[in-house]
């Protein structure tokens, strides 16, 4: 995780604002991304790959496996690691503007 | 009730060819929720459990309450159906219900509740310092509300006229509206917290445990797949002890309903080519369909996402929540319980294909959309008369369970819409806290009441089709609505008027064309099938004219029915392009509001926010 700056913050600057809503935002995006090109690859790969994705895979076809099954973990894990990483970031945050505070 | 007594009436409903099974399970549920309202009523007291459940609710019971409030009818019974019916395309729905959750946990779960109101409409007003956004904001919960209330009460007419044979469908939609009515006006959301998570956990077993009992008798879900032959395969696949029975005419084929781009998405395309005069029209058609399942699968995709994101009765739980990371952690464990859940009704789906195909015959309710309730029933038939009754009673009552549990939570946020919003902010500011109270339990009674009226009027639409509806038009406003609220500070309520209400309204106003001519056309030929459809439009004076519109242009059609995909973009485009035009009148403590939004608990600025609105709110 990020390192608390080394600079006194200022909380009601637009500068720690404008840090603070990137940084989270940055964090959102990362893993929205991750889920947005599940989402938008599962249809391309149906359409252009037709065969493949008919293959049998323990009786399922690989696109209802993927759909039907491994679809919801794969969510679960992304959500996993965006809490992880969001409540590290928030502790960095406030730490670091507790710090300024104190200074 | 005393044993003799329920003995008694258990032989009697036995004569009249009710399962008394099925009947005592659906009755435990509504006495156990009526029950739960009662207990709960003399624990709510102010103002804040009514609304906000005195903002205490922790982690592990809000997560299972907002699961038990989103597993709707849709949910438990029209998913099944639905796969059943259309095959594949119908996963997206499992899915994206599930998934969309991860949208509202990446960009609004968190703040929303660092925001600290009771309602979406006082957030709507909070952040733009503006009354009138509230009363627009209102309007949306109230009409996203009723549009999510339909299928619920549909589900809950048919579910009950399943169960009792002979009882019309209003009857249903009657006994659920005045038992989540009641309970509501009791307990109020603190109330229905623990209804909806003790709701929940029956849904889960309910449609668990039956559909494991049943595939280690009939086979698994894998096994019931694999009979079904993909176009590459000759031969469909039928192990051994695998039993499956033919399949009507009516029924889709194998390759179509087993593979991608099937049935629920070519529909529009399928009627133009049923209309089509030539063969080179028919060919041109053909050669479109692919393209635009496509374009109809990602739009669905959209609306489902950003619907999730964007449900008024959803986002008011995270309200519930004392802060913000509890609020996230709540969504991820939201996302955990759908998803197991979601994983079951596909399976009902499959077997369903197998088993009782007879289903394909009858349309809606009365077809495929009931499997999840006849499926037990066929281990009666296996010897295990008894063990198929309780697993039919069972399932009936997570039924049940469904459509209480998610009309509750709408419920509860449409009175408090009326309650808090029109009447504690716009018509009687000075109300005091007693006042506001009664104002709750006697909105709770006119929703209620108008949604019972709506709801016996339903009867031939698509419950999944109907929620699917609610989703675009969530999707169309309260998402962006919400994501460029929290995100960007040069938005003003000027934009973010616009943006909601042009993108709601051109995406209700799609949606109605479509639907609307479908409900009138099903009521006076109870016909789904597209080809039929299209040949009654036809000779219809009033319709012809959108009727030969939509065959001779299926992609109007197509962007008409799901509309999200130009809607978000059109919403959140306009929010953009008029927020920029009136740059002068963004709020003028904007950085404080941001800072609210998104700065963590541990600064205690949230606090500070609260005390400085303290005077002015009076709660």
């Amino acid at each position: 995780m990020k390192e608390p700056s080394p600079t006194p913050v200022d909380v009601h600057s637009d500068a720690f604002l404008a840090r603070l809503m990137r940084d989270q935002l940055k964090l959102s995006i990362a893993c929205a991304l991750a889920f947005a090109v599940a989402l938008v690859a599962l249809p391309l790969l149906n359409y252009f790959q037709p065969e493949m994705m008919a293959q049998r895979v323990f009786g399922f076809t690989l696109t209802w496996l993927i759909l039907g099954v491994l679809f919801f973990p794969f969510v679960w894990i992304i959500s996993y690691v965006f809490i992880q990483r969001s409540i590290a970031l928030e502790n960095a945050e406030a730490q670091a503007a507790q710090d300024g505070r104190t200074k | 009730m005393n044993a003799p007594l329920a003995f008694l009436a258990a032989a009697e409903l036995a004569a009249k060819g009710i399962d008394p099974w099925i009947a005592f399970f659906s009755l435990i549920t509504v006495v156990v929720t009526v029950g739960m309202g009662f207990w709960t009523a003399g624990k709510s007291k102010s103002a804040g459990d009514f609304f906000v459940a005195g903002r205490s609710v922790s982690v592990g019971w809000n997560a299972s309450a907002i699961s038990g409030e989103y597993l709707s009818a849709a949910s438990f019974m029209g998913v099944a159906g639905m796969v059943m019916a259309t095959g594949y395309d119908a996963l997206w729905y499992p899915v994206c219900y599930a998934c969309g959750y991860l949208f509202l946990l990446l960009f609004i779960a968190g703040p929303l509740r660092r925001f600290g109101a009771y309602t979406i409409p006082d957030f709507a007003e909070g952040r733009y310092d503006s009354p009138v956004f509230r009363k627009i904001a209102v309007c949306f919960v109230l009409f996203i509300g009723f549009f999510y209330t339909m299928p619920q009460m549909k589900g809950a007419g048919t579910t009950l006229a399943y169960i009792f044979p002979g009882l019309p469908y209003w009857a249903g939609v009657v006994v659920v509206g005045a038992v989540i009515t009641l309970n509501v006006s009791l307990g109020g959301m603190k109330g229905i917290t623990l209804v909806q998570a003790f709701q929940y956990w029956l849904k889960v077993f309910a449609i668990t445990l039956p559909i494991f009992v049943l595939a280690s008798v009939v086979g698994h879900y894998q096994s019931h797949l694999a009979t079904n032959k993909t176009a590459q395969e000759t031969t469909a696949t039928v192990l051994p002890g695998i039993e499956r029975k033919a399949l009507p005419a009516k029924a889709p084929k194998d390759e179509a309903w087993i593979a991608p781009f099937g049935k629920l998405t070519t529909k529009a395309v399928d009627a133009s080519i049923a209309a089509a005069q030539t063969p080179e029209e028919k060919a041109a058609l053909e050669a479109n369909k692919k393209p635009y399942s496509l374009l109809y699968t990602y739009s669905l995709i959209i609306a489902l996402v950003c619907g999730t994101a964007g449900l008024p009765h959803i986002l008011v739980r995270f309200y519930t929540n004392p802060d913000g990371v509890a609020a996230k952690r709540t969504t991820m464990w939201v996302m955990i319980l759908i998803g197991v859940f979601y994983v079951f009704p596909p399976v009902y789906g499959v077997i369903g294909r197998s088993l009782t195909p007879e289903l394909y015959d009858a349309v809606g309710a009365k077809g495929t959309d009931k499997v999840v309730l006849e499926l037990p029933t066929l281990l009666a038939g296996r010897d295990h008369a008894l063990l198929g009754s309780i697993l039919s009673g069972i399932t009936c009552a997570g039924a049940f369970a469904a459509f209480m549990s998610t009309f509750s939570g709408l419920l509860v946020s449409m009175s408090s819409a009326l309650a808090h919003d029109i009447y504690g902010r716009m018509l009687r500011p000075a109300a005091s806290p007693e006042q506001r109270l009664k104002a709750f339990k006697w909105s709770a009674l006119i929703v209620g009441l108008v949604a019972v009226g709506l709801g016996s009027q339903v009867e031939a639409l698509e419950i999944n089709f109907m929620v699917g509806q609610a989703f675009a038009i969530a999707a169309a406003s309260y998402f962006p609505l919400l994501f460029m609220s929290v995100w960007w500070r040069g938005m003003t309520m000027r934009g973010a008027a616009t943006g909601m209400l042009v993108g709601g309204l051109s995406a209700l106003a799609s949606i109605t064309l479509t639907s609307i001519s479908d409900v009138a056309v099903a009521k006076a030929k109870k016909l789904t099938d597209v080809a039929e459809l299209a040949a009654y439009w036809a000779d219809h004076p009033l319709a012809k004219a959108i009727a030969d519109y939509w065959v001779a242009h299926p992609l109007a059609r197509i962007l008409c029915e799901q509309p999200a995909i130009w809607a978000v973009p059109l919403s959140i485009g306009l929010m953009v392009i008029v927020s920029k035009a009136t740059a002068a009148s963004i709020p003028a403590d904007i950085r404080m509001k941001m800072l609210v939004l998104h700065a963590p608990e541990a600064l205690g600025l949230k606090q500070e926010y609260i005390k400085e609105h303290e005077g002015l709110g009076g709660h």
